[in-house]
């Protein structure tokens, strides 16, 4: 009996695919929370990776690798990206509105960039790059997709770690710090233009293990960037904007209200349906599920 | 005054000595003006970032479609209009009374929740994908886009000048300092967002015979979100003229390269996008103020001179 | 009666308490001074007066007027204004905007176009800023911003005034046209109530001043009542006197 049958299935199955939402939100929130910059380039590097695990695989490397590989090199992007385009427009910024204001509008024109030139490269049409299709595994009577265990246990893994390291290290210390109160952080020592540029970097490599997860589980174009940086922000305002652990709780909730609209109603309808949930949510209660005020 | 009657002049009669492309490249690029400047009337003046421009296009596209036969054209340009504002005043209301950001964030997701939702519903309710449009006399579309571009540009020009611009524009100073001088900024983001809303529907309404065939996917692309906002920032945020000039620009740089260089030309806005906000972020019509400026300072001569400068004025 | 009274004024930030069980009152046309150290409180009274934060605890009337629950638009309608400790003028609009911006929306009913600008130029001009009307603002010194912030809130036709360390970065010359101007706007009939460091100031112009220490009210009265309360000379003036003011 496969999971998918029942509703409990569906829920679990839901909670464990929303763990990569989970990790495209943390990753989000923190380059909102601690860069304050809205980026919406966030669903393309995913794109990015889960192409690049695509043409590793053409290359004979196993996609659970690919990460090794393509999470630094994201990581040096995103890294990139803010050291050079964010820190420059934050100095000529003539206040914080409008800083976040034209990084945003920044942002806008990196995604058309990356989009389009991820198009040049691998053009438009959908690649073949799940991995691990047909195997399932029994769990006393249940059967779930094996690489669906594996994506759970890879985001679950990562996203504790990722939390553990933000509380519990000094540089998560220092992270935390920048990300309250900047200004403060230098005086105390902190570089933060390190710490910026870390924490975008961060995301970015998030976003990377969350694309080449995708590429596992369905097939992938070089267009998936921005529905999955719309799903993002949702599940990232869901969580709660300044809450990293709430991000990836949302995206499991995500998850779940996925797999309900796209079995029981419309596979359509699911974006539709989060937006709603959100909008609804707002009205209630505007800090998010796990949000500060 | 007299250019601009030259301008509107050569606009009427350019069909009658072109051919059907250049007729609708012109009616495009009076079209991505329209998007330009009412985006900048909200976007512009308050500082809050919207992407929704395409959800309110798409909207008035679908009235087109759906209305065709049913309605006069400039009804349905009303309709088309007042379904945006209806939708933009109910996504004010929940989104703009919390901080900027979360407005931005639902603004981006709109158009995707309408254009799926919109598409659900067609393929369910009405069992079709897409439509078909006949074929129309080019002119038309152009008449009505010209006729739409003006009364646009007229009615924003009038908004800026009155309470509700200079509110809007106090709003995008400071909006706390705003506040604090007996403006209500919710009610008058919502009702900017909501009015710049309508021009959007609007236009939608009268690009949709061009189409000849559309569905959900396009006529809710986030092309129509991108287009404006690049033309927007590249002719200047802070001016009329600037998103005017811009859209112009910018549409008909799609419309002539994109059958060819669709890619490349994508590629190249983002680019200018980019390049603009770091180094020109009041766009190209903030030039002609920095420039005079750096003239004056140059030949300013100190404090003394701050006052005596502006007796004149 | 006093115009502005608050009783057991208490604002929690987390689990801090900014402003403490806090009673006030400001009777009408006085200038009351409002002074402590940094992080006292005081920017924060001002903020639960005009609703830039709301209150967690207590109540605080206008004219009789609760006004728990108002947003600062409502508050000013009905005649409080105030300036920013960081200036807050518009610098996407020239100096007579500025003024214009209070004059329009600033006070109870609709004000027709002329009005408006009669009030934004008698503002401007009660300030001393006639010259400057159509400067942008950022050639201004910031003595002179800070006079456009003020006209601002003159334009609103206050009754009460809020005014959150105008003499900041002033000099000792610069010091003294802003107490003059503070003077002059009381002999208008309103109303002040004033946040501030420079004790030169405070003292030469208050009639009576009130003390918070991390929250708290310590004191309250005439100049001269607190230039010789040992709580305070202790706990502020004490260290002005060291780094002499």
């Amino acid at each position: 009996m496969l999971l998918a049958e029942n509703l409990l299935g569906l829920i679990v199955l839901g909670v464990m695919g929303g763990t990569i939402y989970g990790l495209l939100a943390m990753g989000l929130s923190l380059q909102y929370g601690v860069c304050r910059v809205l980026n919406i380039t966030h669903g393309e590097f995913a794109m990015l990776a889960a192409v690049l695990t695509f043409a590793f695989s053409q290359l004979g490397i196993n996609p659970l690798l690919a990460p090794v590989i393509i999470g630094p090199i994201l990581f040096g992007l995103g890294f990139l990206l803010q050291t050079t385009l964010f820190k420059a427009i934050k100095a000529r910024a003539p206040s914080p509105g409008a800083f976040e204001g034209n990084a945003l509008l920044a942002a806008f024109g990196v995604m058309y960039v990356i989009m389009y030139l991820a198009r040049l490269k691998w053009g438009s049409v959908a690649l073949p790059s799940q991995y691990l299709v047909n195997s399932v595994a029994y769990i006393g009577f249940a059967g779930i997709p094996l690489n669906l265990i594996i994506i759970f246990a890879i985001a679950v893994a990562l996203g504790i770690a990722v939390n553990v390291f933000l509380t519990r290290s000094r540089l998560g210390r220092a992270i935390r710090a920048t990300g309250e109160d900047s200004a403060t952080a230098e005086l105390m020592g902190v570089n933060t233009n390190t710490i910026l540029a870390f924490c975008f970097g961060l995301g970015a490599l998030l976003a990377a293990v969350a694309g080449t997860l995708i590429s596992i589980r369905t097939p992938i174009d070089t267009g998936i960037g921005f529905n999955n940086t719309v799903i993002a922000l949702i599940v990232v305002t869901l969580g709660g904007l300044g809450s990293i652990p709430g991000g990836f709780i949302a995206g499991m909730i995500i998850g779940v209200v996925s797999n309900l609209v796209t079995f029981l109603w419309e596979p359509v309808l699911a974006v539709p349906v989060y937006y709603a949930m959100l909008m609804v949510l707002l009205l209630a209660r505007p800090s998010g599920i796990f949000g500060k005020k | 005054m007299v250019v601009l009657i030259l301008l509107i002049g050569f606009v009427v009669t350019f069909p009658l000595y072109s051919g059907v492309f250049p007729t609708r490249v012109l009616t495009y690029m009076l079209m991505c003006a329209v998007l330009a400047v009412s985006w900048t009337m909200f976007s512009g003046a308050t500082g809050y970032m919207s992407l929704a421009p395409a959800a309110f296009f798409g909207i008035g596209v679908y009235s087109m479609y759906l209305l065709q036969y049913y309605l006069p054209f400039p009804v349905i340009m009303v309709v088309g209009g007042l379904i945006s504002f209806v939708l933009a005043l109910l996504l004010g209301l929940v989104t703009l009374r919390l901080k900027g950001i979360y407005f931005t964030i639902f603004s981006f997701g709109l158009f995707v929740f309408i254009g799926n939702a919109v598409n659900y519903v067609e393929a369910e309710v009405f069992g079709r994908h897409g439509w078909v449009f006949p074929l129309l006399d080019p002119a038309i579309p152009l008449y009505t886009m010209l006729g739409l571009a003006v009364v646009t540009v007229v009615a924003i020009h009038f908004i800026r000048r009155s309470r509700l611009g200079l509110a809007m524009l106090s709003i995008g100073g400071n909006e706390e300092a705003a506040e604090h001088m007996g403006i209500n900024t919710t009610r008058i983001k919502v009702l900017t967002f909501a009015i710049s809303a309508v021009f959007m529907g609007a236009a939608g309404v009268v690009t949709a015979p061009s189409f000849i065939y559309s569905n959900a996917g396009i006529a809710f692309s986030s092309t129509y979100s991108f287009i404006p906002i690049v033309a927007a920032v590249f002719g200047g945020m802070g001016t009329l003229s600037g998103p005017v000039v811009g859209g112009l620009l910018f549409g008909f740089l799609q419309k002539t390269l994109q059958a060819r260089f669709q890619t490349y030309f994508m590629l190249g806005f983002g680019v200018i996008i980019v390049l603009v906000i770091l180094f020109l972020p009041t766009g190209v019509a903030g030039l002609v103020p920095m420039l005079r400026d750096r003239l004056r300072r140059g030949s300013k001569s100190g404090k003394g001179g701050e006052a005596e400068q502006y007796a004149n004025t | 009666m006093p115009i502005l009274e608050g009783r057991g004024v208490t604002k929690y930030f987390g689990g801090l308490a900014a402003v403490s069980n806090v009673d006030f009152h400001v009777d009408q046309g006085e200038i009351l001074g409002l002074i402590g150290p940094n992080g006292a409180g005081k920017t924060t009274l001002f903020n639960l007066i005009s609703a830039a934060s709301p209150i967690s605890s207590g109540e605080i009337r206008f004219k009789g007027q609760k006004l728990n629950g108002l947003k600062p638009h409502q508050i000013c309608r009905m005649g409080i204004a105030r300036t920013f400790q960081e200036t807050k003028v518009f610098a996407n609009m020239p100096v007579l905007q500025n003024a214009l911006v209070g004059a329009f929306f600033g006070s109870q009913g609709r004000v027709s176009t002329a009005d408006a600008a009669r009030e934004a130029s008698q503002a401007l001009e009660f300030v001393g800023l006639s010259a400057m009307t159509n400067a942008p603002i950022n050639d201004l010194t910031l003595v002179s911003q800070k006079r456009v912030e003020v006209a601002r809130a003159l334009a609103t036709k206050p009754e009460l005034l809020l005014l959150d360390e105008l003499m900041a970065g002033l000099n000792a010359a610069e010091v003294g046209e802003a107490m003059e101007l503070v003077t002059r706007i009381r002999d208008r009939g309103i109303t002040i109530v004033m946040v501030e460091h420079v004790m030169k100031a405070i003292m030469g112009i208050s009639g009576r001043v009130m003390v918070l220490h991390h929250g708290e009210k310590i004191a309250e009265g005439t100049c001269n009542e607190i230039s010789c309360n040992r709580t305070v000379i202790d706990v502020y003036l004490g260290e002005e006197a060291h780094a002499g003011s």
